[in-house]
């Protein structure tokens, strides 16, 4: 991705000069301008599924995830426009209301990006009513837990267990609403032998589903964790 | 009702809650003062009415619904009140009164947790306590809420602006505001 | 293998089968196998051996002429004779009758002319008429001269743009340019490409991919070659539900003939072309069928959609330049090369050319696999070939599309059958599915139904779908519960809305039409459930009854 043409587009009316493979997101977030974004998290590849970062593209009808659509020569793109903003703000509402969250009890209480994303769109209520089903908690590890009743499917996790640490522990079983990140062939954590207790996907998960026991949250969270070892890497 | 110089008829309600929203309410300190100069309290945990009036302006409520009784107390209110506003996690989403809701048989779940399982003598459950619902609901899932308020407890800075706002006519601007927890 | 053996085959074959003065082709398609089509092939060799008629009557195993409502289903040519609901004692007599005496059982026949009528069986040209099992009968009836047509005269490029003048646009919903879709794939400089041909028909109530496969294998198959001879990709794959045993078999067993007579291989006769085509079997997720979701099947992965750019056509399978096609314009595909771009062009209307299958469902006369040209209107699918309404109810709506298509009123009947006018009233094209609803059914338990299916099917990727629809079909059933506000209808729309623009594939962001399109046409149906607590078509306030989908 080094070497590559130069590639000029408007983003907001501002013209911002990146290079070709690049993505609306990265462009944006080196021009300075502020997409939300969720899912994404940089050193990771782009997943596409929490649909903040989308974005409009001037002259079509579609809606485009930032992080996944590269850019190209002269398009025009806005990223705050009034359907965006409501959009946004519905996805956080229906994210909040598909599993039992409740901040106040929750480790990553003031360390969450959902919660930090539901202020920052003023989600002061829920219009939708929530999904009142129990989900599994995995406690057996000696020390990592993951609670499902928190889990967002943001797929953080199985990204960082398969392209960082490499050892695909993680994964997703059966769809729809029934998603459940699952360990090895969904088995206990405590009987993986592939999980090499890493905790980056405790470093990675935005909310408080995969955590450290007995460990402040905020000395558990490591965004930038992706990023630094692939800088090492020097990939 | 803004502008005349009628004092706004108040009333905050105490539900399925820990008062937390209630002590936030009080923390607002000296702006408390300015607050009290505009409303009359019509009814309050903080006071001795036993009956919830007719004719209220605005009445902010903390709490899940979590009982019968509740159930039917904010139905009235809602009937009797020009604003409503949920106040705190509880009123607003259901907060940790909703845990139970996850359970099978929530209600009767937890009451025999807290009367039998957990009783150091004469354990039983009550039967002469309002009738506990089977899930606790926020407000705005049984009647209509104006405002929303979320925190846990709100901060009193927050309650303070949206009850300005609100008694100045004007929207308040929950963005970079509402913070759940 | 040479060309020349291949037409020598076809002359051989058809000389054979003149032969015979008669051919009775019994259909033992899916529709037809479980009410004893096996038993009634014996039946009527046996009935021919008794009359002593063997030498001018073939009795063949065929694949379905269409008439799936009134199965088991046979075929007598010369004339098109179809007889309706046969036993094997029937049989005795339709052989002893027609055969032998020349004179057709009368009470027997399936007496619906229109049916027929105003339907263009190009694709279906082959269907119920020729036996699936045996390549010769596929050859003899012009199959693969359009393969030699390709290799021996055309060059790749001839062969695209002859596709691209056709106006031949993709049948598995989106209707994309085909043309211009395999002129993405050739344009790309990559020595390896791969074409996908998708079979994963996972509508509910839909079987025209599937009847296809069944009963004209190798038009598939030979679509697919000319397709990759186009691109110039020298690995395809087919996708199949592993829930159709039977075109399974099909295909597998036509790929077989087609290897041994060096249609599919190394060199295809003698042109210097190769290409092998593999069979892969879906394990059933509807979303296998969308075009990433079934990339990450075909390579292992979980069918999961991904977000495009980049598109198939420049990095699908294993990053390779793939060619997604669906059977149905695949199998369009060796006509407009025997008979020309522009023939094709004439046929349906100027935008949508061609001609489209649909699976005609629900409460109809005469439900079944029909083939129209474009641009027929609804009225005409269901007034003329459907026969009008089961039990001489009224029309209520029908849904177009399968379980992502919308559902229209009345007044939407003369709407013509075109991609661009079924979008604009909210409906798709879709797989081709028709249901036909009468006035018994409660739209919001319509809606609900199909919201239902897409929930179950969703691949839990993106939020809007996931969370969205599952909200949607929540509120659904608030409101057949008799507890739904009035505020609900104003939150579907704001959801369906969201749900269609906001998701990542064509799952998700057709998902909605149910929903959105009942309330557009039907919302009085929704207020009445709402304010008054009643369901007009007395439905409602119980559990959500499911509707009965004829599969």
């Amino acid at each position: 991705m080094s070497v590559s043409s130069p590639v000029k587009i408007k983003i907001d009316g501002v013209e911002v000069t990146t290079y070709e493979g690049d993505t609306i997101l990265s462009a944006a977030k080196r021009a300075g301008i502020y997409i939300p974004t969720l899912c994404y998290l940089d050193g990771l590849s782009s997943y596409g599924g929490c649909r903040l970062c989308i974005v409009e593209v001037k002259g079509s009808p579609k809606l485009f995830p930032s992080c996944t659509t590269p850019v190209s020569n002269g398009i025009e793109i806005i990223t705050n426009s009034e359907k965006l903003r409501k959009f946004r703000k519905l996805t956080l509402e229906l994210i909040l209301s598909e599993k039992p969250h409740i901040c106040s009890i929750c480790v990553a209480n003031g360390h969450c990006e959902l919660q930090d994303l539901a202020k920052e769109f003023g989600v002061d209520h829920l219009r939708i009513e929530r999904e009142w089903t129990a989900h599994k908690i995995d406690l057996t590890h000696d020390f990592l837990v993951i609670d499902h009743n928190r889990c967002i499917l943001c797929a953080r996790c199985i990204r960082a267990c398969d392209e960082i640490e490499g050892v695909h522990v993680l994964d997703m079983k059966m769809r729809g609403k029934d998603s459940q990140v699952i360990i090895d062939m969904d088995e206990d954590w405590a009987s993986s032998r592939s999980c090499t207790s890493c905790r980056k996907c405790a470093m990675v998960c935005p909310v408080g589903a995969i955590y450290v026991r007995d460990k402040p949250f905020s000395e558990i969270k490591d965004k930038e964790i992706a990023k630094f070892i692939l800088s090492r890497r020097g990939s | 009702m803004m502008g005349d110089l009628r004092k706004i008829n108040f009333a905050t309600v105490w539900l399925s809650g820990c008062s937390g929203c209630h002590m936030s309410f009080l923390d607002q300190d000296e702006k408390i003062v300015d607050l009290a100069q505009k409303i009359q309290l019509a009814y309050s945990p903080l006071m001795d009415a036993k009956i919830f009036p007719e004719n209220v302006d605005v009445t902010v409520v903390e709490g899940a619904i979590g009982n019968e009784e509740q159930l039917n107390l904010i139905k009235k209110i809602r009937e009797h009140t020009k604003i409503l506003i949920a106040i705190g996690d509880c009123a607003v989403t259901g907060n940790m009164v909703t845990l139970r809701n996850v359970l099978d048989n929530g209600a009767g779940a937890i009451l025999k947790r807290a009367y039998i399982e957990t009783a150091t003598e004469n354990p039983q459950i009550p039967n002469d306590v309002p009738k506990l619902l089977e899930q606790a609901r926020p407000l705005n899932e049984i009647v209509r809420v104006d405002y929303f308020i979320p925190g846990c407890p709100p901060s009193a800075d927050l309650i303070n602006y949206v009850l300005t706002e609100i008694m100045a006519g004007r929207t308040p601007n929950m963005e970079g505001k509402a913070k759940y927890g | 293998m040479k060309p020349e053996d291949i037409l020598r085959t076809a002359r051989e074959e058809a000389e054979k089968q003149g032969f015979y003065k008669y051919r009775i082709n019994i259909c033992c398609s899916s529709g037809c196998l479980p009410f004893g089509a096996l038993n009634l092939l014996k039946a009527f060799e046996n009935a021919v051996k008794e009359f002593g008629v063997e030498s001018e009557c073939k009795v063949a195993r065929t694949g379905c002429p269409g008439t799936c409502s009134v199965g088991p289903v046979v075929l007598v040519e010369p004339g098109g004779y179809i007889y309706q609901n046969v036993t094997p004692e029937k049989a005795r007599e339709i052989v002893k009758s027609h055969i032998v005496a020349g004179i057709p059982v009368k009470e027997y026949l399936y007496a619906n002319e229109a049916f027929f009528k105003k339907q263009l069986r190009l694709v279906l040209r082959n269907a119920g008429k020729i036996n699936p099992m045996r390549i010769e009968d596929y050859i003899a009836a012009g199959g693969y001269q359009a393969l030699i047509k390709c290799l021996t005269k055309m060059t790749p490029k001839e062969v695209i743009d002859e596709v691209i003048a056709s106006g031949l646009r993709g049948r598995g919903g989106a209707g994309f340019p085909t043309g211009q879709k395999w002129n993405f794939v050739a344009r790309e400089k990559n020595a390896l490409k791969y074409v996908v041909a998708n079979l994963d028909e996972g509508d509910p109530g839909v079987f025209a991919n599937r009847t296809l496969a069944e009963a004209d294998p190798h038009s598939i198959i030979e679509g697919t070659i000319i397709s990759a001879y186009a691109v110039g990709a020298e690995y395809g794959y087919i996708y199949v539900r592993a829930e159709y045993p039977l075109a399974v078999n099909t295909l597998r067993e036509a790929l077989k003939q087609a290897k041994a007579m060096n249609l599919i291989g190394k060199n295809i006769l003698e042109s210097g072309f190769n290409f092998n085509i593999e069979l892969r079997l879906g394990a059933g997720a509807f979303i296998a069928g969308e075009e990433t979701g079934i990339l990450a099947s075909i390579e292992g992965r979980r069918a999961t959609p991904r977000p495009r750019p980049p598109y198939p056509a420049t990095s699908g399978l294993w990053g390779k330049p793939t060619l997604i096609n669906n059977v149905e314009t695949l199998a369009n595909v060796p006509l407009i090369i025997l008979n020309g771009g522009d023939w094709f062009a004439k046929i349906g209307t100027p935008k949508c050319a061609g001609t489209k299958c649909f699976s005609l469902t629900g409460k109809v006369n005469n439900p079944g696999l029909i083939e129209v040209p474009m641009g027929i209107t609804l009225r005409e699918v269901i007034f003329e070939i459907g026969g009008g309404i089961l039990g001489g109810r009224k029309f209520k709506a029908l849904l177009v599309g399968g379980p992502s298509g919308g559902c229209l009123p009345e007044s939407m009947l003369d709407l013509p059958i075109d991609y661009e006018s079924l979008t604009k009233a909210g409906a798709i094209m879709g797989s081709g599915g028709i249901v036909v609803i009468d006035d018994t059914a409660c739209m919001v338990d319509t809606a609900w139904f199909f919201t239902d299916f897409c929930v179950d099917e969703s691949c839990g990727r993106c939020v809007p779908c996931r969370v969205g629809l599952l909200k949607i079909r929540n509120i659904l059933e608030r409101i057949m519960k008799g507890e739904g506000k009035m505020d609900d209808i104003d939150l579907l729309e704001e959801l369906g809305v969201y749900v269609r623009d906001a998701s990542l594939c064509g799952l998700g962001q057709t998902a909605p039409n149910p929903t959105l399109t009942t309330l557009r046409y039907f919302r009085d149906e929704y207020v009445a459930h709402i304010s008054e607590k009643r369901c007009p078509a007395g439905k409602c306030f119980k559990e959500p009854a499911s509707m009965e989908v004829k599969e």
